[in-house]
């Protein structure tokens, strides 16, 4: 139950002093105690994928106990900076209820229902993209720039070949465009991984901004409109890329892409060699390693994927909701797909279920910010506060877990050695 | 005949290389002093990465902590102006009463945010890479929304801190003058970097605290053989240089400009988690690095105000501005990836730890 640095060697922000040799990415600790003891961790490590009703009542207890907290936090907020609000005041108890209220009604309509669907999209898409991360032990901050490189390659090709080919042509090929270019923002820090060992913490940020202004170059470059007052891009329904609509007022076909996407990644994660292989490689990667699984070619696969994942978020984003690049284009996905990720415990499904519960928020938010004067930026704050309450909670779980005799390993040790390619374990 | 028109082309190559040395000394007295002040933040963030990490606690919430900060400490200062009015200026630096205020409370709300990280980190046993991204999360959301309630309003502004200039002797002595310059040039907050710098790296490899703080990175069970307080000094050292992180801050609200933009860190927390590593968690190696990183910034920022002549300009111009904006950032990675197996992170870094129990 003690961490021994001197015969575990557990990397900090980068690799392990062995990294240069063969060993590689994956020289960490054993964690297998800590997967076996620990049951399950927040990041769905452990857990099968098809637990009993029971368990399902068990894992979804946790995150609606967190997001009722993060609510309560929230209206306290709102209570207490009621009075810089126009129109509001000083301590206006009145307001939360208000706030909340316009929220949730934003949200209760069927424009308000297709309106959260269309949020939830791309965050279904990015938050599957850091989920497989997680699950292979790799953390994909870089969910904003392969985001960005996947509208910059759809943009692409629709700029390219949308006026002469057709819909037909030009969507698909837009689509695989945006996704291979997020798929290739995500390969460049696996393979830095797994070459010489660069933490993707560190690389995956920088390679953000990196991306941010390589997207703002393409708008002002090679994509942008010709003769237009400003640098932007062409409108993608004007060349045939727009995606078409399949429900109520704005609900494109992406939707039904993310919803594809969610069956498919559970298959790919929990019926397939290669997802066993993600799996076994995140929850103990030596054990990975001896049983001859090639380690560092998982890095580079899970990343890619994940990139892949993101760049289509990207791409349909573009082609279904925004349709046209101005200066600035930039997104908050990363973020926001790590929450998905975590809140969902890296499982497709509950993955589906913590993006459709962010979409609903940010829906709602514009119906909150005009009906009671709350700014939409609340859903970011809550967003965080939510976050902090799950881990919170988990920690809670643990106490309880250590005073059971006879349990050598708690959630928290799980959490903390399966997450990540470090553990404590010994 | 190759070997002439080869000749003949390395000829204009020769020229460029020339013009770009002219032009860097033509404006070094600009760049020299853009490298320090935009390296500032960095330090700062670097310093505080250098303090947890050494101890072993992974801090990737620096980024948070300085937009938190940033934030606090202008609204603070914003605050204390419609409270009391400017007040008359203080002898130094420019510095009013509403403005120590705001610096003092960007110190307090630092360290408060370290305190919930430390917590998370040692007591709560979090992963700690989660628990600075939720930190991060946190920062960017709650000093956006709280932002967006004042952004629309008007109020007087709190002004900022300058700098002190350095007498003419000074900058005119031969060969040194312009390097003191851009060093000392600077305002409050950037000279308690500068001298923060030498004095960490001196107290890390030369106090009681600095021994104590490494041997908790490297082997902590070791360290509480010998009777130091692991726990208690991972706390400390999170927490202390907590206020660090958001003098960086408040250096980029206080004292580089006199306003808050929201995510106005812009990731200088990251790159100064990368000075860190670069700089092998030594201060005074991360300030290095976060020098080498500034310098590009400067040049590209001189590019823009003062562009070349000549075959250089024509050259530059067909460099997009974007590519030197994103350069200091792609430099960043490729050191990182080079470095690799070169520069290890203290041994426990990032490990929690726990002591043996009775049980």
């Amino acid at each position: 139950m003690s961490d021994q640095p001197g015969t575990d060697p557990a990397p900090g922000l980068q690799a392990a002093p062995g990294a240069g040799d063969s060993s590689g990415a994956g020289d960490e600790p054993d964690v297998e105690g800590a997967t076996s003891g620990g049951g399950r961790s927040l990041m769905g490590q452990a857990s099968t994928g098809r637990p009993s009703a029971s368990r399902v009542i068990q894992l979804l207890a946790e995150p609606i106990m967190a997001i009722v907290f993060a609510l309560i936090v929230g209206g306290i907020g709102i209570v207490a900076f009621s009075g810089l609000l126009p129109d509001h005041s000083a301590f206006d108890l009145g307001l939360p209820i208000a706030a909340y209220g316009a929220l949730i009604g934003g949200v209760a309509s069927l424009n308000g229902l297709t309106s959260t669907l269309v949020y939830a999209t791309p965050l279904v898409l990015a938050g599957l993209g850091v989920a497989i991360g997680f699950r292979a032990g790799l953390f994909n901050i870089g969910g904003r720039g392969q985001f960005l490189m996947g509208a910059v390659g759809a943009m692409a090709v629709a700029t390219a070949i949308g006026k002469d080919a057709g819909p037909w042509i030009t969507i698909p090929a837009a689509l695989l465009a945006g996704a291979m270019l997020g798929a290739f923002a995500g390969f460049i820090p696996g393979f830095l991984k797994a070459t010489s060992g660069a933490h993707e913490v560190v690389t995956t940020i920088m390679l953000n901004y990196v991306f941010v202004f390589v997207t703002y170059w393409a708008i002002s470059g090679p994509l942008a409109l010709p003769r237009a007052p400003q640098p932007i891009t062409a409108d993608v329904t004007s060349l045939n890329a727009g995606l078409p609509i399949i429900l109520g007022r704005d609900g494109n076909l992406g939707i039904l892409i993310a919803l594809l996407a969610i069956p498919i990644m559970w298959f790919l994660l929990f019926k397939t060699t290669i997802g066993f292989e993600i799996r076994a490689a995140g929850m103990s990667p030596d054990a990975a390693r001896y049983s001859g699984m090639k380690t560092r070619q998982l890095i580079v696969v899970t990343m890619s994927l994940a990139g892949f994942l993101c760049g289509l978020a990207g791409a349909t984003t573009l082609l279904g909701v925004v349709h046209r690049m101005a200066p600035g284009y930039d997104t908050t996905i990363g973020f926001d797909a790590i929450t998905v990720a975590l809140l969902g415990r890296s499982n497709p499904i509950g993955v589906c279920l913590a993006a459709l519960l962010l979409g609903a928020m940010r829906a709602g938010a514009q119906v909150m910010q005009i009906q009671a004067g709350v700014p939409a930026e609340l859903v970011d704050a809550l967003q965080a506060i939510i976050l902090l309450f799950l881990i919170v909670n988990i920690f809670r779980r643990l106490m309880s877990n250590i005073r059971r005799p006879g349990r050598r390993k708690g959630m928290q040790d799980a959490l903390n050695d399966a997450v990540l390619d470090r553990g404590g374990a010994q | 005949m190759s070997g002439v028109v080869q000749s003949l082309d390395a000829l204009p190559l020769l020229g460029i290389v020339f013009q770009l040395l002219g032009y860097l000394v033509e404006n070094l007295s600009y760049m020299s002093h853009t490298t320090v002040a935009v390296a500032i933040p960095i330090t700062l963030a670097a310093l505080c990465g250098v303090m947890c990490e050494r101890s072993g606690v992974v801090n990737i919430g620096l980024e948070g902590i300085m937009l938190t900060a940033a934030f606090v400490g202008w609204m603070t200062a914003v605050a204390a102006v419609g409270l009391m009015g400017q007040g008359a200026p203080l002898p130094f630096f420019g510095a009013t009463l509403p403005l120590l205020i705001g610096l003092a409370a960007a110190v307090a709300i630092g360290m408060l945010v370290s305190l919930l990280h430390a917590w998370l980190a040692i007591h709560a046993r979090i992963d700690q890479i989660i628990s600075g991204t939720i930190i991060n999360i946190g920062a960017a959301g709650i000093t956006g929304y709280l932002y967006s309630l004042v952004a629309g309003q008007s109020f007087q502004g709190a002004g900022s801190f300058s700098q002190i200039d350095v007498p003419q002797q000074i900058v005119d002595l031969p060969a040194i003058g312009w390097l003191l310059n851009a060093i000392f040039r600077q305002g409050p907050i950037g000279l308690t970097a500068i001298i923060v710098v030498i004095f960490l790296q001196v107290m890390l490899f030369r106090s009681r605290w600095g021994l104590r703080t490494r041997a908790a990175g490297e082997h902590p069970r070791a360290a509480e053989t010998v009777g130091i307080d692991v726990i208690r000094l991972r706390y400390m050292n999170v927490v202390m240089s907590g206020a660090l992180a958001a003098l960086g801050g408040a250096w980029l609200s206080m004292e580089n400009t006199n306003r808050f933009d929201a995510n106005m860190t812009a990731g200088r927390g990251f790159i100064g988690l990368a000075a860190m590593i670069v700089g092998r968690w030594t201060p005074l190696g991360a300030f290095g690095a976060a020098l080498l990183f500034s310098s590009v910034t400067a040049f590209s920022a001189s590019l823009q105000i003062d562009p070349p002549s000549g075959d250089l300009g024509s050259l530059m111009g067909h460099v997009p501005g974007e590519f030197w904006e994103a350069l200091p950032y792609l430099i960043t990675i490729i050191v990182l990836a080079g470095l690799i197996g070169r520069s290890v992170a203290p041994a426990a870094d990032g490990v929690p730890y726990e002591r043996e129990s009775a049980t």
